[in-house]
């Protein structure tokens, strides 16, 4: 089939953009972002030629287009191949179109900054190695994109080199991403010594023969979701997300919404067929993600600072997705995965614009009544709060109530754990937005808000569409829907998982559902956790003007969430401290003291010799031919006296 | 070819005193290329040494009734044709850029 050809096109056009930005961007100047721009929307146009040509909604089975042989060694083979389902085309579509409105919003955003071609090399390599991730047909392509962003997050956090928080934060990210793909790395081994092969296929193909790997499935599963929660940012990996708000504000959108902490739940998704075998390892992704999304809840209504609320509140949805994921609800992780993916990107551009529009200011207590001078921001960023905050008839409503009612059927703690944190999802999402929109302007006098350029405000638009009407793509009966059209479509993808749970007995995920009833009461309690949220908020803070507290100056039990709760001190005193004693001893005493008196002193003997040797070169051709005749005498005599 | 019998006597000149003659003509060679200054000295004196040889060479060809040595000599006398040609034209583009052709002061390759 020829339109296979689009898969490999839509992989190589941001990294042909990535490419002509690195070598050419000195010359282009203005013109780089524009250049970036285009590359990323012609591989969203590639991706969606492909989509419509795939027939997502009849083709039962993924196709493979392979690009070309990579490896061979012994048995093991692989492939740069692409796999094509509706997972991995749902997921290029997300990244490739949510990314090229956050490039075109760059345009605006990084407008003058000196770095800009960089800045665009950056983010079409971040699309390059995020459509390795998505589109991988096995997990070793799958790796090299989970790489691939691990270091494309490292650069754009890090993109103001001379800041050094923002180096700082991108090491930090790094690193932790790094020791959770040690686990990856493990689980990638224990499949292929286990099933034989990495390709998704073969593992499923195989995975019912080998009575082995279903003894040994917990620790493989277990493995990839501990990657996965380094990726998707789970407790106690969440350290790094916040931290990377230091990087340029679509970096954080691209970072968040579209692309890398997605990764998690997007290799959960894959490996459907391993996780839904495993129910006891699914009932620990449901514990970690409950506590990740109420914990993240709680330090986000504490923080002051605007992208810093919307990291830990990403944070808080990730876990939520996490929950579907291990009640083994795929469709409802990826449902939420896609209205977050647009409320989120829309909530951090539109942040970005309040930030360039008050020239660098973070702060919400120096912001305030901006709505009247950026009326577009004010009217999207309030309609992504009404989605991330659950809020009917908006997307996140569907998508979190989806999530709430499988929480319910696992176990009514986690319902009552997720409408707890969607309560306070509510409160410290309108926070925001009233700080910084509504009251009193308390923005520095020198400074002039006013709306943002159209690069900007056409991206927030359109997201600001999507927030609000995604939601209608999965709607239950009960809510006067009764359209599943995610459900369909997701169908082939986990026919597999849900297949093989059905032939073990002792594992079932099964599709469950609840009764119209039941559903409408558990939408309404979440309904009145949204109330209460917002109620709360505004009789509290927002009619008395009340300005929140420095982070720091809270006191009592209140210091322990306005401090993250001591997370990264934790981390700092346990495990950081410890081992930088160590490595001090390594290289001070061992390196410096033991290991460098061994190779310098070796150093001077042999110095010393040649100072000694070296009176032999007098560079002067008589001593040279004495010397041969010395030696041929020699020679001649030991031969003579030896006999020959 | 029969390896010949070795003869004492060349034209009625024992072996041992050509020999003998060889090694003296050797001996002044080297002792000029080591001891002589100017490089057009040590020339001619390694000329001396080649020759030397190939007298050697010559010598053991006759008693030997065997023509290979008379065979290396006009190698040996190519060679070293070629050698004093290029030889001498460095030594006078040497001479032309330090203005002396006496060996101990061409010192350039010292440490």
């Amino acid at each position: 089939m020829s339109w296979e050809i689009l898969i490999p096109l839509l992989v190589l056009l941001p990294l042909a953009g990535s490419i002509l930005n690195a070598v050419f961007g000195r010359f282009l100047k203005g013109f780089a972002g524009i250049l970036g721009t285009l590359f990323s929307f012609a591989s969203f146009g590639a991706g969606v030629i492909a989509y419509l040509q795939y027939h997502p909604f009849e083709n039962q089975v993924p196709q493979i287009v392979n690009f070309f042989p990579w490896l061979e060694v012994g048995g093991f083979k692989v492939d740069v191949a692409y796999q094509v389902d509706q997972l991995s085309l749902f997921m290029t579509l997300i990244i490739t179109g949510i990314g090229s409105l956050i490039h075109l919003y760059s345009i605006g955003y990084m407008k003058g900054n000196p770095g800009i071609a960089r800045f665009f090399s950056y983010l079409n390599l971040f699309l390059f190695a995020m459509l390795h991730l998505v589109l991988a047909e096995n997990l070793v392509v799958l790796f090299f994109g989970w790489e691939g962003v691990g270091l494309c997050s490292y650069l754009l956090i890090g993109f103001d080199t001379h800041k050094e928080n923002a180096a700082n934060a991108s090491i930090k990210a790094f690193i932790t991403n790094r020791i959770a793909d040690l686990a990856m790395i493990a689980g990638i081994a224990l499949t292929y010594w286990l099933a034989g092969s990495v390709s998704f296929t073969k593992i499923a193909e195989n995975l019912p023969q080998v009575k082995f790997f279903q003894q040994a499935l917990p620790i493989v599963a277990i493995c990839f979701f501990v990657g996965a929660m380094g990726k998707s940012a789970q407790f106690p990996f969440h350290v790094w997300l916040p931290d990377a708000m230091a990087g340029p504000t679509p970096v954080s959108a691209l970072i968040h919404a579209a692309t890398m902490v997605t990764a998690g739940l997007f290799l959960i998704a894959r490996l459907n067929y391993i996780f839904v075998l495993v129910p006891q390892v699914g009932f620990w992704i449901v514990c970690i993600g409950t506590f990740t999304a109420f914990f993240a809840a709680t330090i986000g209504v504490y923080q002051n600072d605007i992208k810093k609320v919307l990291a830990y509140s990403t944070v808080s949805q990730l876990g939520y997705m996490f929950v579907a994921m291990g009640a083994g609800a795929y469709v409802a992780g990826l449902f939420h995965l896609l209205t977050h993916a647009f409320f989120k990107a829309l909530l951090f551009l539109g942040s970005g614009s309040v930030i360039h529009s008050l020239h660098d200011e973070q702060d919400l207590r120096r912001m305030g009544g901006l709505k009247s001078q950026m009326k577009i921001t004010w009217w999207t960023f309030l309609l992504g709060t009404l989605a991330i905050a659950g809020a009917p008839p908006f997307s996140g409503f569907f998508s979190k109530d989806l999530i709430l009612e499988k929480a319910y059927f696992f176990h009514p703690v986690f319902f009552a754990m997720g409408i707890v944190t969607a309560f306070l999802t509510t409160f410290y999402m309108f926070r925001l937005t009233l700080l910084a929109f509504t009251g009193k302007s308390r923005v520095a006098p020198s400074t002039h808000p006013h709306e943002s350029p159209w690069t900007m405000t056409v991206p927030l638009v359109i997201l600001a569409l999507g927030a609000a009407f995604s939601g209608y793509l999965l709607v239950p009966e009960s809510l006067g829907g009764g359209v599943d059209v995610l459900e369909r479509y997701f169908a082939p993808v986990f026919a597999q998982g849900v297949s093989y749970s059905s032939k073990l007995k002792n594992a079932s995920i099964a599709v469950h559902h609840l009764a119209p009833g039941e559903e409408i009461i558990l939408a309404l309690c979440s309904l009145g956790a949204i109330a209460l949220g917002f109620g709360i908020y505004w009789v509290f803070f927002a009619k008395k003007e009340k300005l929140p507290q420095d982070e720091s100056s809270y006191t009592g039990w209140r210091a322990l969430p306005a401090n993250k709760y001591y997370i990264d001190e934790f981390f700092q005193n346990v495990f950081i401290g410890p081992l930088s004693w160590v490595s001090e001893f390594l290289s001070e005493v061992v390196e410096k003291r033991w290991i460098d008196t061994v190779l310098v002193g070796a150093g001077k003997v042999s110095g010393g010799v040649a100072s000694i040797l070296r009176r032999i070169q007098t560079g002067t051709v008589v001593d040279y031919a004495f010397l041969i005749v010395l030696g041929t005498v020699l020679i001649l005599s030991a031969f003579l006296w030896r006999g020959i | 070819m029969n390896p010949g019998v070795l003869k004492p006597m060349i034209a009625g000149i024992p072996v041992e005193y050509l020999l003998i003659l060889a090694c003296i003509v050797f001996s002044i060679g080297v002792a000029g290329v080591l001891f002589r200054r100017s490089a057009v000295v040590i020339f001619m004196c390694i000329e001396l040494m080649l020759n030397s040889v190939n007298l050697v060479f010559v010598v053991f060809s006759k008693s030997l009734q065997q023509v290979q040595g008379e065979v290396a000599v006009f190698f040996v006398m190519a060679i070293a044709a070629a050698e004093a040609a290029i030889g001498l034209a460095l030594v006078v583009a040497i001479h032309r850029k330090k203005k002396t052709s006496f060996v101990d002061e061409m010192n350039l390759m010292k440490w």
